[in-house]
This record gives structure tokens, sequence and C-alpha cells, in this order.
């Protein structure tokens, strides 16, 4: 275990190394990552010019909400664009490679990209984050801080799960689907709003089959104090048990795996 | 101009055999557009008088920018243009007997016609069957469906015209990649890709609607529900075509000089 973290530092430092030989490319990279969540930002912020509230949530409330679920996403795609860009380590038949190793493939698998560059975003997050926690007026108290750290992990670790399950699909259909992009882009896009707001039948899918509300809308309600039960606090460890599912997948597709390319 | 129709033809055929790739795209601008959708309506049940439009004409906006994203979206500015500028590989094309400009306008025209033309019926025809407040409504009336048309198409000619001045641009620059990524942003800012114009406040929405973005997708999006209508409709579409004529005006001026000294970066 010890001797994994230590070469998978070792495998992001030499990632570190490489991208800084390119700086000017680097930077750009990091723009054109904050660019596309500002937008986004941007469409939120000009819809509270109007409006004053959505769905019982005001404009400080839905910054905090975007800030948190978007720390939690950057975190996930910064770890594992590995998995994200798997579909061409298959298809040159690097895969081969990488099961002859006598290392564990997921720890490669991720290994072989580290993507810095997301810390454009993350700064968007962060900002965001300190701007709807001081103006949404939360007391905070130890329960709403560990809510807080829940939902960051929980979510990067749902996250981490769905890129790992789209990486694992490539096993079967070589060329990565476009369908994934759903689940991680578009949830990142959609993730602006509390999940409730998209109304019962979309909150019931993101509770019941890819859990985003329990790490995003049900503890955040807890966080607000628009609700007390103590159990939304521990809603994003249970959200995180979707890792299995996506690591069972993984080792089905491993399996099954019958090498491609050249 | 003959082998400028040919080059397009060839073009759209090579668009379209991706046709594993439409599909996929299809469910996905399915989906992004049920949650476009419910979101809009989440803020019109919060405040309804203060929603822009009807619920009904921001319905089709979201639909008919899914169906027909590939005619308007700015990620469309092909990276391997910019690539090709960038390289010195462009030089190959500069070589053959056609323009530059045309051949450049063209060949985007082409990509953006062959993506839609395999995207937008399946999704127009699903989000025609949705029941409710989510469901496409028929277009109002025949005169509007020629407008919505009409405008489509001039939005269509000012997108690629646009994009095919910042290729002209680009030769001037060693490294695309920044301009690319600021142009790209711009564009589904101010056109209305991420937001449809009417949402912004009004002062900053007066300025946005004399922009070239607004002669993209903004138009026709909002002709076909009837938002834009009469004299603004009017306007509007005239102020495509001028913007059309500048752009193409521009670009080939840009494109002209670039040939002229043009150094080849790369061998």
């Amino acid at each position: 275990m010890r001797d994994g973290i230590f070469l998978y530092g070792h495998y992001v430092s030499v990632q570190i190394k490489s991208m800084m030989q390119y700086k000017k490319s680097f930077m750009l990279a990091v723009m054109g990552q904050f660019l596309t969540s500002f937008n986004t930002f941007l469409g939120m912020f000009f819809m509270f010019q109007r409006f004053s509230a959505v769905g019982g949530f005001t404009y400080s409330q839905v910054v905090l909400c975007f800030g948190i679920f978007l720390m939690a996403f950057t975190l996930a795609e910064c770890v594992a664009r590995g998995f994200d860009t798997f579909s061409s380590i298959v298809r040159k038949g690097e895969f081969d490679r990488v099961m002859v190793r006598p290392r564990g493939l997921v720890l490669q698998v991720l290994g072989s990209r580290f993507e810095l560059s997301r810390i454009g975003r993350m700064l968007q997050a962060v900002v965001m984050f300190i701007y709807g926690m001081r103006t949404s007026g939360i007391c905070w108290d130890m329960p709403r801080v560990m809510t807080v750290v829940f939902m960051v992990a929980g979510g990067a670790v749902l996250f981490f799960g769905i890129f790992l399950a789209g990486a694992a699909l490539c096993f079967f259909t070589l060329e990565s689907l476009e369908i994934v992009n759903i689940f991680t882009y578009g949830a990142r896009e959609f993730g602006t709003y509390p999940v409730g707001v998209y109304g019962k039948h979309i909150l019931r899918f993101c509770t019941f089959v890819v859990p985003y509300g329990l790490v995003q809308y049900y503890p955040l309600l807890f966080l607000l104090g628009k609700r007390e039960e103590v159990w939304r606090m521990f809603a994003p460890l249970l959200a995180a048990v979707f890792v299995v599912p996506c690591y069972g997948l993984w080792r089905v597709g491993v399996r099954r795996y019958q090498s491609a390319g050249s | 101009m003959k082998k400028y129709t040919s080059f397009f033809r060839l073009r759209f055929a090579m668009g379209l055999s991706y046709r594993a790739a439409a599909w996929a795209a299809v469910s996905t601008q399915f989906a992004w557009g049920v949650m476009e959708i419910a979101m809009f309506q989440a803020f019109y049940q919060a405040e309804p008088e203060r929603f822009p439009m009807t619920l009904e004409a921001a319905v089709s906006y979201v639909w008919l920018q899914q169906a027909f994203l590939a005619l308007f979206a700015a990620w469309m500015l092909e990276a391997e243009v910019f690539e090709s500028i960038k390289d010195g590989n462009i030089a190959y094309e500069m070589c053959r007997p056609m323009k530059i400009y045309p051949m450049l306008f063209v060949r985007a025209l082409a990509m953006r016609v062959s993506r839609a033309a395999l995207r937008f019926g399946p999704v127009l025809l699903v989000a025609s069957l949705l029941p409710g407040a989510y469901g496409l409504r028929a277009p109002q009336g025949i005169d509007r469906f020629c407008l919505f048309l009409g405008a489509m198409i001039l939005g269509v000619l000012v997108t690629v015209a646009f994009g095919t001045l910042v290729y002209g641009i680009t030769f001037f620059t060693i490294s695309p990649e920044g301009l690319r990524l600021l142009v790209t942003s711009a564009m589904d800012f101010f056109n209305g890709a991420i937001i449809p114009l009417p949402f912004f406040p009004d002062e900053m929405r007066k300025v946005m609607e004399v922009l070239p973005f607004a002669a993209m997708q903004n138009v026709p999006l909002r002709v076909y529900s009837g938002d834009l209508a009469g004299a603004a409709a009017a306007r509007a579409v005239i102020l495509q075509l001028v913007w059309l004529a500048v752009l193409v005006a521009a670009g080939r001026i840009v494109m002209a000089r670039a040939e002229r000294k043009l150094t080849v970066q790369g061998g």
C-alpha cells in the first residue's frame, strides 16, 4: 500500500515535470478550464439578476452548492482523467503493456494522466465556496464543517466511480461512449443548482440510480439549516458506495479483455 | 463555383459517415435538453412574472438548440484547421486551384450541415412527442416557419463567416490555442448558448443584440416560437444580413493579407 502511494506520487511528479516543460500551453489549459466553468457560472449569475430564488434557494445558497459540487468534481477529474481518456489506451493496445507490469491496473491507469491544469477550475470552485460560505448565513458548527468535508469527499468518490465505470465500458465497446459524458460533464453543468430544483423525477433518478442527490441536495438542506435530520450529514458516505459496482464492472471488463490495437 | 459545390459535396459525404457518433450525440443532446428545460421550469415556477419569454418559447428554444447544435456550436471550430495553420500544412491546401477563403468557408459549412443533418431528426421527433410542458410545439403558421428557415440559413452563414474570419486571424499568430479558447467562450456567452439573450438584464441585452454573435442562433430559435416577431424580427434578420456581409468582407481581406505575407513555419 505504502509502496503504491509512493509509486503514484512518482507518476504524478513525472507528469508535473513534463507539463512544466511547456509552461505556456499549461497556462492556456488552466485558462481554458477556468473559462468553461466560468461560463456556467455567468449563466447562473445572470439568471439570478432576474430571479430572486429557485426552488427555495437564493443566489448565495446556489453559489455555495455549485462551489462544493465543483470542488468534488474537479478533484475526481484531476485524479481520474486517465479513465476519462481510457479508450485511447485500449485502442492503441497500451493496456497490454499495463497488464504485464507487476503492479495494480487501476494504479497504473490513474498514474497515466494527472491533470494539474484543472487547478484553474479548482480556484473558481474555492472562490465560489468561500463567497457562498460567508453570505448564505450558515452558523458554522462542527457538524456543518463535517458535512462540507463529507460532501466534497463523497462527491469526489462518486465521480471517480463514474469515470471508472466509463472506462470499464471501453472494454466492451473499444471507444468512449458519449453517453458517459452526461454523467460527468453534464452533471458538472447541471450540478450548479441543487438537484431537487429539477423536479421529483430527476431527483428520484439522482437518489437511486446515480446518487448525485446524496452528495449534494440532501446534505445541502442540512447544511443550510432547512432540515435537521442527522442522516443527511452522512448521506455522502452512502453515495461513496456507488464506487463498488463501478469497480465490479471494471473487474468484469478486465477479465473479458482480449487485447486490441497493434 | 462548380469546384466549390463539389468540394462541399465531398466534405458533406465525409461528415455523414460518422453515424455511430451521431447516435451517441442524439442521446446526449436529448438528456441535455430535458435537464435544461427542467431548470427553466424551476425558475418559471418560482417567479413566472419575471420570466422574459413564455415557457413554451423557452422550451422550443432549448429543443431547437439541441437539435441543431452542430450548426451553431462554438466548439465546432475545427482543431484540424488551426493545427494545419500552425504547422504549415495549410500551404498544401493553398496550392490547390481554389481560393483559400471560400474553401475554408465551404469546408466549415459542409461539416456543420452534415453533422446537423444526422442529428436533428431524432431529437426533434422525440421532443415533439414528449408530453406536457416538455414537448416541442409545431410551428404556428407557414409565414413564421418560412421566416424561421430563412433566419436559420442566415444564422449558419454568419456563424461560418465568423469562424472563417477567426481562421484568417490565426495566420497572424504563431500559436492559436489562446485565441481559440477566448473565441469559443465569448461565442458561447454572447450568442445565447448558455442562456437565451432575453434572460440578460435589459441594458446588457440591448448591447448584445447588435453584436454579430446575436445574428447566429439567437434569431432563428426565437423566431420559431414567435418570441421574436413583427418589426423586431425584421430588424434582426436585416442585422443578420449586414453582419454576414461585414464578416465575409473582413474575412476575405484578412485572408488575402495572410496569403500575401505567409511564411511557412516548419517543413
